[in-house]
């Protein structure tokens, strides 16, 4: 679970103190968002295909509730038990049910955001069953306990040293092993066991498809499979926008999501789930908590259309140079810094502000998310609910009054024209301008207007 | 043709030779060029931050003072995208709005699209290297470029303009549109990351040998350019126009 207080300016702040590790965080990730452009750039259709996605998800939203009718009998057809849950506690208490009916004490589980923002780990462990994280990058936090710094890549904040001292210390691996293969061996050889005697596995859901009732689920490790193959009970815990409405439309997602997401054609498995192997049990979780709400929004309900695979994070300047943990919501970056402002705009309007309206986001966005102006608009809902400190309240009253005054706001420049130079260095050095290394500008003579009134009357003279 | 100057309140203040290589580059093409004296601020520092009723009554007097002339011409690319893009969140139902908005140009936009231009009205020589800087809202919401995460054919404006300077060498630095960090109140809400972005923005484009970074927006130029004053570096940051009015070497 994710600390709520944390600020986002002041997190980053704290976060770049270590320069060299805030490059090579900024480095490690640009690399991905290059390889991104790489795989794109060989499709010629690239654009179309994005265009595509936006058009298929933006439909599907727009009869979701039949849809998900849709999906819910074809799935029930096929022997899955359906669930519906509003909220995250229902979620968490429809799962820990399950489990407790079967007697359940381990349960293994592939990478799902979903579960992260549900807070499933510490709701299951409080009932008595053993959550293991079988993504090797989720588990690597989990070790830490510590929230994933990245959606699709969770442990991307760590360099292979601090990973070999994690090891080292909770899996016995040698101390100053840094090699990443003899790392990965060491976790695979662990998860094994568990999944070996793990007596349940649950999954997130990339797509549901409301035609089949089938869940398509895409890891690059391979670890889905296991721990839907080896416990009998496998459960599949969705947010309720994951629906697409028929199986010829995956293939527009799947040519997306691992080209935006990692830089790589496709993903190692794309799973099809549809029903329970012989003797087994599979449940599928649907779970709204707050989607309904953003659903509604005339601003904010494109946001739905995610397919969660990154890119945002990936290219955003602002989230490579400060990690996905200077977010005080579960889902970091562009994306998360508009689902989370609408789940509770007070506990996450900084991330709103943690954005340069540069753009980038919404241009490699597989599905087209006007991502930059959602979070100029979540700015709206900030400032309306107070959340912004009472300086910036302050300064941005007086500079709405300045703008409909424009002799005082010319007092107001001509003043800092003057005054500004003969300052002493010292007093503006802590300025927020000035404090990381930044000069003020030079200060001319006259204004623009000045220049301006003066050349008309010698034009006329 | 009556061309308004839509000059954004920080360079009226902070960079008015800016301001004048602007309106004297539209009259060497021999536009009637106005500067009305009530504007004040777009209104976009506003909208970025929330104050919707403020960024209304901004949008709304900007359109008031600008709306009967032939076309309003501005040389930052962020302001003049604010008016044409965003005024529509505050103004939607607004005809006065509706009819001014097609009328709003960026100067290069306006110089290649609207008086397209061939020459340049004084012959210009430059014999010097730049680096590009893309700023983002003329890149991405104005199109200025073609943007790096777009799989569309290369396009620049700014290069295609320069063509017409002689002696001038046009660089790309690594990451070609990678933004400086200034984002408006961004630069001094998260004083820390926007100069970190801005230290490896001014890096990149030093890289390329130039001696001039070139952009068409001054807020990305003033936020580098403290960056190289607090380093003491070399290299300078330019407004396009300052180059095509033959006055770069003289910054």
């Amino acid at each position: 679970m994710k600390n709520d207080n944390i600020h986002h300016a002041e997190a980053a702040a704290a976060f770049l103190q270590d320069r060299e590790q805030a490059r090579w965080h900024d480095s490690a990730i640009w690399w991905v968002r290059q390889k991104r452009d790489m795989q794109a750039k060989q499709l010629p259709e690239w654009e179309q295909l994005r265009a595509l996605a936006q058009q298929i998800k933006a439909h599907t939203l727009s009869r979701l509730d039949d849809y998900l009718l849709q999906f819910q009998a074809n799935a029930e057809k096929n022997g899955v038990t359906v669930h519906w849950a509003a909220d995250a506690d229902e979620h968490n208490r429809i799962v820990q049910g399950i489990l407790a009916a079967e007697g359940v004490k381990k349960l293994v589980k592939s990478k799902s955001m979903l579960t992260e923002e549900c807070g499933l780990n510490p709701y299951l462990e409080q009932h008595g069953i053993e959550v293991i994280d079988t993504d090797l990058g989720e588990r690597i936090v989990q070790l830490r306990q510590e929230p994933p710094s990245h959606i699709v890549m969770p442990a991307i904040h760590l360099k292979k040293e601090q990973i070999s001292e994690l090891f080292h210390r909770e899996l016995g691996t040698e101390a100053g092993n840094n090699d990443p293969t003899y790392l990965t061996h060491a976790a695979r050889a662990n998860l094994r066991e568990h999944f070996l005697t793990a007596d349940a596995g649950l999954t997130g859901v990339n797509f549901a498809i409301a035609e089949t009732g089938g869940v398509v689920v895409c890891t690059n490790e391979g670890n889905a499979d296991l721990g839907t193959a080896l416990p009998p009970i496998h459960i599949a815990s969705m947010g309720l926008e994951k629906i697409i409405p028929r199986l010829e439309h995956l293939g527009v997602f799947t040519r997306l999501l691992a080209r935006s997401a990692i830089g790589s054609p496709i993903t190692t498995y794309t799973s099809h789930f549809h029903r329970a192997r012989p003797g087994g049990q599979m449940h599928i979780v649907i779970v709204d908590n707050g989607r309904s709400d953003i659903l509604g929004n005339d601003d904010f309900y494109q946001s739905l259309r995610c397919i969660r695979c990154g890119a945002c994070m990936n290219t955003c300047p602002v989230y490579r140079r400060s990690t996905g943990h200077s977010y005080s919501y579960i889902i970091p970056g562009p994306i998360g810094s508009t689902l989370g402002p609408s789940r509770d705009i007070k506990k996450h309007g900084s991330m709103a502000f943690a954005c340069t309206t540069c753009g980038s986001c919404s241009n490699v966005c597989p599905v087209k998310i006007n991502l930059h102006e959602q979070l100029v608009l979540q700015r709206k809902r900030a400032f309306d609910a107070g959340t912004l400190k009472p300086a910036k309240k302050m300064g941005l009253l007086a500079m709405r009054f300045l703008t409909q005054h424009p002799s005082l706001m010319d007092s107001g420049g001509k003043v800092m024209r003057k005054v500004v130079p003969i300052v002493p260095e010292s007093l503006t050095r802590h300025s927020a301008w000035s404090r990381p290394g930044r000069a003020l500008p030079e200060m001319p003579e006259q204004s623009f207007k000045e220049m301006w009134q003066a050349r008309q009357k010698d034009k006329k003279a | 043709m009556k061309v308004a100057l839509f000059i954004p309140c920080f360079v009226n203040e902070l960079y008015p030779h800016v301001a004048m290589a602007t309106a004297e580059l539209l009259e060497g093409y021999g536009v009637d060029v106005h500067y009305p004296l009530a504007q004040s601020c777009c209104g976009q520092p506003l909208s970025n931050n929330g104050d919707s009723q403020g960024a209304c009554d901004a949008a709304r007097r900007f359109t008031g003072i600008f709306k009967d002339y032939d076309y309003i011409v501005s040389p930052s690319g962020s302001c003049t995208s604010h008016v044409k893009h965003h005024y529509g969140w505050y103004l939607s139902g607004d005809s006065d709005y509706q009819a001014m908005q097609p009328r709003v140009y960026e100067i290069v936009e306006f110089l290649q699209d609207v008086l397209k231009v061939e020459k340049l009205p004084k012959p210009v020589y430059f014999p010097h290297t730049v680096s590009i800087h893309q700023s983002c809202h003329g890149l991405r919401e104005l199109h200025h470029a073609a943007p790096s995460e777009l799989m569309i054919p290369y396009h620049s404006r700014l290069e295609r303009i320069l063509q017409l300077v002689d002696g001038i060498e046009v660089k790309q630095p690594e990451r070609r549109d990678e933004c400086c960090g200034f984002g408006g109140t961004f630069s001094v809400d998260e004083p820390e990351v926007s100069v970190a972005m801005g230290e490896d923005r001014v890096a990149q484009h030093e890289a390329t040998g130039a001696q001039y970074i070139v952009g068409a927006d001054p807020s990305c130029l003033m936020h580098m350019g403290g960056i190289i004053r607090h380093r003491c570096r070399p290299i300078r940051p330019l407004h396009i126009v300052e180059i095509l009015t033959g006055r770069g070497g003289a910054a």
